[in-house]
């Protein structure tokens, strides 16, 4: 098998949705809906990891929901400190300190807070601190070979621990209301329109970052191990390779992707709450990658646009009768479509279109005859 | 903390402690057996579970309206009836899902969740355009509400009780089908192995419907009686997944002993905790202790040993 | 007293004329319902791209009608359709009848952010009725602030909060609680108080207000006990048998949405009858509505205090009462929040006539001293700090799910969202 990077259709597929993400949407659609887009996009990167632990590797996370909060708190921590400078914050009793912490007696920065103050570091943990958590779930889970559904029920059991947790110590995290009214970054307005155009593209920038590691990961041998793992994983194992290695890799990774998606969601809608960390949410997410296709990056991210725009614009329709329409597509997706619309499109479509092209004498694809997409 | 009491008061609190222990742990039973046998016996993931048992609150919650207004003599004995209906229901609706969705999934674990977990949501909606979003008030009969005093100081709640006996006289039941009937020795082989078990003649097909109809009649029944503790609306069942997913994986799918036993130490560590540390330290404690055991030992606290 | 004295002498000197600018003035503040939009060209009134039609007005409804907050969140809804239906009845709002835009808030903070900025940037509606939970309305508020929006903010909720975009028609934490807590210490006896709650902010801001007043203000009373479960917890056995131990005279109970149906049923069931007062029980968590999912019978004997009861004797209750039933059914009851956001769109009609206008700073600038004398739960008054002076009463829940009023504080209570001493 050739392991080009990207094969011509992947080019294909690469370059249509840059065309949609940077071009059509930022054309057709108005600031606010734009910046609705700009949110679905940032679970998009979510579904690109699920993509890479579940679809290649077998491995599903019900915990998801964790990461990307993570990621968000952590961004939200350094915008609500910039926001809480003591002359905004002039009415509290302790004045510099976030409100929320003023509310519940605190008289000072908890030390944990501290570092937050820099843009570095947080942009640091952003990153690293669902990869910490990944790391320590992962060689936990991995090394004892727990795996399938048990491990999807375990994440789903600390998506509800952080939940409690969070809400219960809301001196420290802002509660059940999260943290909210974040204002701005390095002294740049986030709220304006104009910033959040400009956060729309470098979101779609940092999206396909994201799309290229991991197509990268797919096309390594790393990428065929897991496919292999996720088929047999015992006789990956009996040649030699350190099965459980693997699997924390890519968690971990699909962790720190999902953490880039929270901070981007934060600078986006303007605050982090308990509400997207918790088992429902993390749920969705998988959902968006189930809709998407879960074998398919690019399929992901088409999933959870549509996802979630379906959810917005039934919501918006017919708002007593959502819940029916997304249920319904949910059974859908898993009972017509198991590899959803990546599957739609490479068993349906795409042959047609090649058919109606194929007179012109175009080569054939490599990846096509790839087995396992 | 306990300086100013004196020792009978303090035998008191901490017999009442026990039971309230053993209550909550009548209750992780009740919830667990339905999920033990489908999740347990099947490998399904049923997210719909606690929209199965809500479904048997809303069944009591009708036949407590029929009683009171056509047969308000036998009011207090409706309860009864209502637990059978409940199972009835939620077993209707198990085999019909089974038949128009799980039955397609068996061979993708994972995808069962999906499907089920747009089930939920499709029935949460169903639930709220028919009983509308708020919870309904179900009246239980009087003599259902309120405690027996066993001393001065003890006083045991009457529906307690009743749960406890339910859980016992439910697990028993359900330990009979399991290992005592037939249907019990081909969902066991079945479940060691699918393929032989269709050879050596077993209805698979029919087997697996019966066991999702029954995991699910159960589920019925344990939202029945949860109605004399916790509310009834549209989403309460979502409020018991969690837990009852940890049970039967702390447990070890497959044992129904492990559910019991999980469901025992669970239960009692909960409420001892909650009475030391305050409501919201207890709850993640005792998840973080569950989760923390489990990653140690996967498997949960019994298992079978299988042939891949 | 010298006003008194100057009273009647003024009234000799000129009746009529007196008479007649009094009626001048009934004139201008209620708006009689002849009254033509063309009196009120469109470009007047609305100078700042606001939804509004030489006959029409759009506002925005945002609550959740899906999702475990839809239980509560209902009545706000119906209420404020009613009063819409209503003051569009009467003629509407400067000759124009109000339409709605209602959206889902689906239950989810990220949810209402969207929904809000939505009805602001895409519907530039002239106002929104919404919003239930304080951690959705903190979602919404930076929306509201920098889009100029204006908010009618139904539920009492922990105070701390003063927005320019918001009017805050519920009770804010100190206007409910101290009365009350007042009442049972001086009518009851009551010295020893248990605080218990679900785990988030409102009550516990609102239990910390109470601890610092009983153990501040309160003399010889103490706090025996405070305690927080998660949202959504059904197992009270354990905190039932803590209470038992502690012996406290009053149970201070702010649990909320479905945790509240199991803590009451388990608490009667474990032989601790309220009805006997022994202890008492005060909360200001459950309403009417709450009490339909609770059973009546099962809450009985419990005090709540909150500034509105459907039960409340005066004619304005009484017919809000049977408008509110004829329109939603007769099954329906009506809690403290519903009767809240029933004000919404009567204080925001009220401000709009004041201004002469829907521009938000207009209506901003005329919000501060409204009143209402038609109001369910009496007369209530626009604050400086954007709440509203009412009075707070004490109620006991009966077996039918009614409460009856037993105390009712003499005055108006001021609206105090940051109070000092209290924090």
């Amino acid at each position: 098998m050739k392991s080009t990077f990207l094969s011509r259709s992947e080019l294909i597929g690469f370059a249509i949705l840059a065309l949609i993400i940077f071009i059509a949407l930022p054309m057709a659609l108005d600031s606010f809906r734009l910046n609705l887009f700009g949110k679905y996009l940032t679970y998009a990167f979510v579904a690109v990891g699920l993509v890479l632990c579940w679809g290649a590797g077998g491995i599903l996370s019900l915990g998801q929901g964790v990461f990307f909060g993570l990621g968000g708190y952590c961004m939200a921590m350094f915008l609500k400190l910039e926001a809480s400078t003591p002359e905004n914050t002039s009415i509290q009793s302790t004045p510099g300190i976030p409100d929320f912490m003023d509310w519940n007696q605190l008289t000072e920065l908890p030390i944990w807070w501290q570092p937050f103050h820099s843009l570095a570091f947080s942009l640091f943990a952003v990153v690293a601190v669902p990869v910490f958590f990944a790391f320590i779930i992962g060689v936990a889970m991995f090394k004892r070979r727990v795996g399938g559904v048990y491990f999807a029920i375990i994440t789903q059991a600390f998506a509800a621990i952080l939940t409690i947790l969070i809400i219960g110590q809301q001196g420290y995290t802002g509660g059940v209301n999260g943290i909210t009214d974040l204002r701005t970054l390095l002294g740049w307005d986030i709220r304006t329109d104009e910033a959040k155009e400009v956060l729309y593209f470098v979101n779609g920038a940092l999206l396909f970052v994201v799309l290229f590691i991991a197509q990268f990961v797919r096309k390594s041998k790393l990428g065929r191990l897991l496919i292999a793992m996720r088929d047999q994983e015992d006789r990956v194992r009996f040649s030699g390779y350190d099965v459980a290695g693997f699997k924390i890799f890519i968690f971990c990774l699909g962790a720190a992707f999902a953490g880039i998606g929270g901070a981007m969601f934060t600078l986006q809608v303007g605050f982090m709450s308990p509400t997207l960390v918790g088992i429902v949410p993390s749920i969705e997410m998988v959902i968006f990658c189930a809709v998407g296709g879960r074998l398919s990056i690019l399929g992901a991210v088409y999933g959870a646009l549509l996802v979630n725009w379906a959810k917005t614009s039934f919501s918006e329709s017919f708002p007593e009768l959502w819940l029916l329409g997304l249920g319904g597509l949910f059974i859908a997706v898993v009972m017509l479509f198991p590899n959803g619309l990546a599957g739609i499109w490479s068993q349906h479509i795409e042959p047609r279109l090649k058919a109606l092209f194929a007179p012109r004498g175009a080569p054939k694809s490599a990846s096509q005859s790839t087995p396992a997409e | 903390m306990f300086a100013d009491y004196s020792m009978s008061e303090l035998g008191a609190i901490f017999a009442m402690q026990g039971f309230a222990g053993l209550i909550l742990f009548s209750v992780f039973v009740l919830m667990a057996l339905g999920l033990a046998i489908i999740f347990g016996q099947m490998g399904v993931i049923n997210m719909a579970h606690g929209e199965f048992m809500i479904l048997g609150a809303y069944v009591t919650y009708i036949m407590s309206n029929i009683f009171a207004d056509y047969m308000p003599a036998l009011f207090g004995m409706y309860f009864f009836v209502a637990m059978i209906f409940a199972f009835l229901a939620s077993g209707a609706l198990g085999l019909f899902v089974e038949w128009a969705l799980i039955r397609h999934l068996y061979k993708r674990p994972l995808d069962t969740l999906l499907a089920t977990w747009g089930l939920s949501l499709i029935l949460q909606q169903i639930y709220r355009s028919v009983f509308g979003a708020r919870e309904v008030g179900v009246s239980i009969p009087d003599w259902m509400m309120g405690s027996l005093p066993l001393t001065d100081m003890i006083e045991v709640p009457i529906n307690g009780i009743f749960v406890m006996i339910l859980a016992v006289t439910i697990s028993f039941g359900v330990w009979i089908m399991m290992y005592r009937s037939k249907w019990g020795k081909q969902v066991r082989a079945i479940n060691q192995n699918r393929v032989m078990a269709d050879a050596v003649g077993i209805n698979t097909a029919w087997t697996d419907r019966l066991t999702f109809g029954i995991g699910c009649g159960v589920a019925g029944v344990a939202g029945s009686a949860f109605t004399m503790i916790g509310s009834t609306g549209p989403t309460a069942g979502q409020l018991y997944i969690v837990d009852t997913f940890l049970v039967v994986v702390f447990g070890g799918a497959g044992s129904l002993l492990g559910t019991i036993a999980s469901a025992f130490s669970i239960s009692q560590a909960q409420s001892i905790m909650e009475f030391f540390l305050s409501g919201s330290m207890a709850k993640v404690l005792t998840l973080l202790t569950v989760v923390g055991i489990l990653m140690i030992r996967p498997q949960g606290l019994f298992t079978l040993k299988l042939r891949k | 007293m010298s006003e008194e004295n100057s009273t009647p002498k003024s009234n000799g000197v000129s009746r009529r004329a007196v008479l007649a600018g009094g009626t001048a003035l009934t004139a201008s503040l209620f708006m009689p319902k002849g009254l033509k939009a063309s009196d009120f060209p469109t470009s007047a009134v609305n100078t700042t791209g606001l939804a509004v039609t030489d006959d029409t007005v759009t506002i925005g409804i945002l609550h959740s009608v899906t999702g475990t907050m839809a239980i509560s969140e209902t009545g706000s809804v119906q209420a404020e359709k009613l009063a819409i239906e209503q003051i569009n009845a009467q003629g509407g709002i400067l000759g124009r009848k109000i339409e709605y835009i209602q959206e889902d808030g689906a239950s989810d903070w990220p949810t209402f952010a969207e929904k809000a900025r939505k009805l602001l940037v895409n519907d530039k509606v002239a106002s929104v009725m919404g919003c239930w939970t304080s951690a959705s309305r903190k979602a919404v508020l930076p929306v509201f602030e920098q889009h100029n929006g204006f908010l009618y903010y139904p539920t009492f909720y922990e105070g701390l909060e003063q927005s320019p975009n918001v009017i805050y028609t519920g009770q804010e934490a100190t206007q409910q609680i101290i009365a009350g807590l007042d009442w049972v210490n001086q009518t009851k006896g009551a010295k020893s108080f248990y605080l218990l709650g679900s785990d988030y902010i409102w009550p516990r801001t609102s239990n910390k207000i109470a601890r610092k007043h009983i153990e501040n203000f309160m003399d010889g009373c103490e706090v025996v006990g405070e305690e927080y479960y998660p949202l959504g917890h059904t197992q009270f056995n354990s905190v039932i048998n803590k209470i038992r131990l502690r012996k406290p005279d009053v149970i201070y109970a702010i649990v909320v949405g479905g945790s509240n149906v199991a803590f009451y049923k388990q608490l009667k069931a474990a032989g601790i009858d309220l009805t006997e007062e022994a202890p008492l029980l005060l909360t200001i968590s459950v309403t009417e509505d709450e009490i339909r999912g609770i059973g009546g019978e099962n809450i009985e004997g419990a005090y709540a205090c909150m500034k509105y009861f459907q039960s409340l004797d005066n004619p304005n209750n009484i017919e809000f009462v049977k408008a509110f039933k004829e329109m939603w059914g007769d099954d329906m009851v009506i809690g403290d929040v519903t009767q809240a956001a029933y004000l919404g769109p009567w204080l925001w009609k009220a401000a709009v006539e004041a201004a002469g206008s829907f521009d938000v700073d207009k209506v901003r600038a005329a919000s501060p001293g409204i009143e209402l004398t038609t109001a369910p739960e009496g007369y209530v008054k626009v604050h400086e700090n954007h709440h509203l002076w009412s009075k707070t009463r004490v109620g006991r829940a009966q077996a039918d799910g009614q409460y009856e009023v037993v105390f009712e504080t003499a005055e108006l209570v001021e609206p105090n969202p940051f109070p000092e001493g209290y924090q």
